[in-house]
Parts: structure tokens; C-alpha cells; sequence
């Protein structure tokens, strides 16, 4: 292996790979994958002057810590945590040299869940289906970081611009979710609908990449019945039989038989990405555009 | 036909039938390759064909509405064939549903010419039809928790093969060598919505 790669020293709790995902195949049961907290990862490529759909690390609540054999520029962005080299303390959201042999650390968010780590020249996996997203549900794509695996950078682009510093939004203290009823808000009661679009719910820690999943009120079906399977998108929120709405994410599985009451706005993801069990949730219906 | 809007940009059209969900979705893949329908995801199932990544989901959908579920188009002409030794675990309880010996469930199967309606579950999971109505058999009452690659198996009036090993409530009947799913193969799933298939028994 040449020196442009990465060791991984700490992987932390669920640390993978992830870019824009391989959309277009979910016809073939694929699904999408990609990054959960989108504009985090496009950010930390803008910093380090990759392009936007170069893979970066999106880490889960306590960061990961990693030895790159060249110098590398990384940009840590996301869940805000706290960064070392070598153990000094570096910029989180900015662009930070990285020596050859010395050790990143990307610490435990101290808000938010989801820390995303670019490298210049992005980690270099070989794709799968056009991406090299890591998909937990169907296990295509790189298996999970594990310490002391080593990952392949791709080489940089010196020519792209580079921005030193953007805002990036705090993570949510309550998530607000705008939706869009059905194709089967019919599937529930009137009450049921009622208390979807106007209680408050708050987040599970049964969540992960394929759905948020909600403690808090349960929704009640206006009849029994079976739905035969059909295609779901992401920010549907499907309704199983406990009755505890699920907003379906990135790796979503591409078809499902539970009924779906409502759809998320995708741009009201990313901040269900970052959304730590315990925060309140709450679905705001609004018109379809 | 019923066009349901799902979010922003998505449609899920319904329809009464195995048969009109897979011909409305030849028809719809056929005007994506003509080029006169722009979407990222045409994605069928039991009685849908979601369309998913659309810039003005209202218009197609009451272009939809307005017309006939098109005709079953032609089919197509090649038949993947999976070879198949029908030594499946459950054979024999699908003989008992069936009311005929094992031995008769492998010729019947090994009879009929499938379609694969659509996918999902896993990558290369394919949902096949073509078994009469009166060959439909229910899901074990417990799933088991891993099933192995290349099973052969009956849930419903449908007939899948696992891709890889994961749980599955199916009941199996059988299994090939077919490599189902391999993502460095061009294309990588051997099954795709409208393929013909036909499972060739096996010693």
C-alpha cells in the first residue's frame, strides 16, 4: 500500500465511510445510503478542498481516532467535539494540518451525534455501485471502521478553492420535522392523525442510519388489514405495529409493508441526523408545494 | 389507477393486480428510455410502482389518472434459468399445504415460468410470480434467524431466492448455486423487475 492512507488507531463507537450514496437502484432492493448529515459532509470536503461527493467518516457520538501516513489536510464538522493532533488541540469546522505518523483524534460530540471527518484527496475505498457509503442495512459497501484497519486516500486536487471557515447550525435542542400527509394517513384514525401532527415525541435510542425511531405517543389505525409492500423514500415515516412512528433515513429499506402516514422534508433531515435520544420531536404538517 | 403524492417529489401509482403493477411499470421504464419521463427511482412492488425524484409529481399524476393501465407489454425474450435441488427444509410441510407429495411440488415448480414482479428485502432479492393462486402457502409461524444463501422458498403467492445468508419466514424448498448478487458483476443482480426465470431441477 503506498503511504496515502489512513490507520485507524480508535474506531469509536460506529464509524463509516460515507458519500452521496448510490441512488438509482432501488429497484433492485439498493438502498441509497450516503451521508446522513449531508451538508456536514459536503462542508468538510469544501475545507479541505476535496469535491463535494468525496467520502468522508461520519463518526457516532464518541469520534474516532485515526494516524494518516502522509501529511494530510482534515476538516472535522458535524457534531461539534473536540480535536487533537499529536495532543494538541486543533479547529473544529476549519481546515488543520495534519503531519505524516501523527495522530488525529476527533473527540466525543458535545453536542449533536455525528461528527464528519474529511481528508484531502477522500478515503479511497473501492466503490460500490458508484459509492462508497457504507450501508448498514443491506452491507454493501466498506464493513464499519475496526481499530487498526487501514483505508486508501485518494489523491488531492491542489486546484480546488478552499474556504477556511463556514457557519454550520447547532444541533437541535428540540427537531422540528415538516411533513406532508400520507400516501396512507388514511390507514389512521382521525385522532391519530391529530396527535401525529400536534403532540410532542422525542427520540429513541433505538435510532440509527436506517430510521429515527420515537418514543412518546402511539397512533392508532382507523382498521386491521395488511398493506402489500411498496416502495418507500427517505423521510417517510412509517408507522409499525406498535404504533411508534419511524422517519425512515438513508439506509432505508427500499420497500416496506407498514403503512406510511407521512413524509419528512428532506431538507428537515439533516437535523434528524444530529438529534440525540431524548430530544423532543415534533411533526409539523405542511401543503404539499 | 390511483396516483398517490408521497412528499415533494415522489408518486405512488396503484393498481389492482400483480399483473397491472408489472405492466405499468414496462410502460413506465419504457417513456424513462424513451426519454419522455425525467425520475431517479421507478421502483414496483405488489400492487405499486412508486416513481421517486420527480419535478412536478402533480402534472404526471393527473396525466396518469386520466389514462387506461397500459396492456402487459411484450415479454421479453431471454429466460435466466437457475438450476435447483429441491431439498429444502420445508418441502415437505409446502406438499402438506399443497395436498400432494414433495416429489410433485418440485415437478410444479420446476414447471412454471416466472416473472420476477419486483424487488426488495435485500440487493438481488427478487419477488417471483407465477405459481396459480391455489399453490400459495403462509409464512412459517417463526422465522428463522438465518437463512442460508442460495435458498429457494415460498412466502404468499410469491417464490424468492436468498441472496445471502439473513433471517427469513419463508418456507424453503429448495437450492441453487446461482449467484444471485454480485456487486462486481455487470449487472450485479442476476434478477431484475420483468425478468423471466425459470428454475431447472436439479439431482
Amino acid at each position: 500500500m503506498t503511504d496515502r492512507a489512513l490507520s485507524v488507531v480508535r474506531a469509536g463507537a460506529l464509524t463509516t465511510v460515507q458519500d452521496r450514496g448510490r441512488p438509482g437502484h432501488a429497484h433492485l432492493g439498493v438502498p441509497r445510503s450516503g451521508a446522513l448529515d449531508r451538508p456536514a459532509a459536503e462542508l468538510a470536503n469544501r475545507l479541505v478542498g476535496n469535491r463535494p461527493e468525496a467520502a468522508v467518516l461520519e463518526t457516532t457520538l464518541n469520534g474516532c481516532a485515526v494516524r494518516p501516513r502522509s501529511t494530510v489536510t482534515v476538516a472535522v464538522t458535524g457534531a461539534p467535539c473536540r480535536i487533537t493532533v499529536d495532543g494538541r488541540a486543533a479547529a473544529w469546522g476549519a481546515p488543520v494540518r495534519v503531519p505524516a505518523g501523527a495522530l488525529l483524534t476527533v473527540g466525543t460530540a458535545v453536542s449533536g451525534l455525528r461528527s464528519y471527518v474529511a481528508v484531502s484527496g477522500g478515503i479511497a475505498v473501492e466503490p460500490v455501485l458508484g459509492s462508497r457509503s457504507t450501508d448498514l442495512l443491506s452491507g454493501l459497501g466498506p464493513v464499519p471502521l475496526t481499530d487498526g484497519a487501514v483505508l486508501p486516500l485518494g489523491t488531492p486536487t491542489p486546484l480546488r478553492t478552499r474556504v477556511d471557515t463556514a457557519p454550520q447550525p447547532a444541533p437541535p435542542a428540540e427537531l422540528v420535522l415538516r411533513v406532508t400527509l400520507g400516501p396512507r394517513a388514511d390507514w389512521f384514525t382521525p385522532e391519530a392523525v391529530r396527535v401525529f401532527t400536534s403532540r410532542a415525541f422525542q427520540v429513541s435510542s433505538a435510532s440509527n442510519r436506517i430510521g429515527l425511531r420515537t418514543e412518546g405517543p402511539t397512533l392508532e389505525r382507523a382498521f386491521e388489514g395488511e398493506l402489500p409492500s411498496e416502495g418507500m423514500v427517505l423521510g417517510a415515516v412509517q408507522v409499525p405495529p406498535d404504533g411508534r412512528p419511524v422517519v425512515f433515513l438513508a439506509d432505508h429499506p427500499t420497500t416496506g409493508g407498514y403503512p406510511v402516514i407521512g413524509v419528512v422534508r428532506e431538507t428537515d433531515l439533516p437535523p434528524a441526523a444530529q438529534a440525540v435520544p431524548g430530544t423532543p420531536v415534533r411533526f409539523v404538517e405542511v401543503r404539499r408545494r | 389507477m390511483r396516483a398517490l403524492p408521497v412528499g415533494n417529489g415522489a408518486l405512488l401509482v396503484e393498481v389492482s393486480s400483480d399483473e397491472e403493477a408489472q405492466a405499468l411499470h414496462a410502460e413506465l421504464v419504457r417513456r424513462r428510455t424513451e426519454g419522455s419521463l425525467s425520475v431517479r427511482e421507478i421502483v414496483p412492488a405488489a400492487r405499486t410502482v412508486l416513481l421517486d425524484g420527480l419535478a412536478d409529481p402533480v402534472r404526471l399524476a393527473a396525466q396518469l389518472t386520466a389514462s387506461e393501465v397500459p396492456p402487459a407489454p411484450p415479454r421479453p425474450r431471454e429466460v435466466v434459468e437457475l438450476p435447483v435441488r429441491y431439498d429444502g427444509p420445508d418441502l415437505a410441510d409446502v406438499a402438506a399445504h399443497w395436498g400432494v407429495s414433495p416429489e410433485e411440488v418440485a415437478r410444479v415448480h420446476a414447471g412454471t415460468e416466472f416473472t420476477v414482479a419486483f424487488c426488495g428485502f435485500a440487493p438481488g432479492f427478487g419477488y417471483l410470480t407465477g405459481l396459480p393462486a391455489h399453490y400459495d402457502v403462509p409464512r412459517r409461524a417463526t422465522p428463522r434467524t438465518a437463512v442460508p444463501p442460495g435458498s429457494v422458498a415460498l412466502a404468499g403467492p410469491y417464490t424468492g431466492v436468498y441472496p445471502r445468508s439473513s433471517p427469513g419466514g419463508w418456507q424453503l424448498i429448495g437450492t441453487t448455486d446461482a449467484v444471485l448478487w454480485d456487486h462486481a458483476r455487470v449487472p450485479a443482480a442476476l434478477l431484475s423487475p420483468g425478468t423471466r426465470v425459470r428454475f431447472v431441477g436439479a439431482p
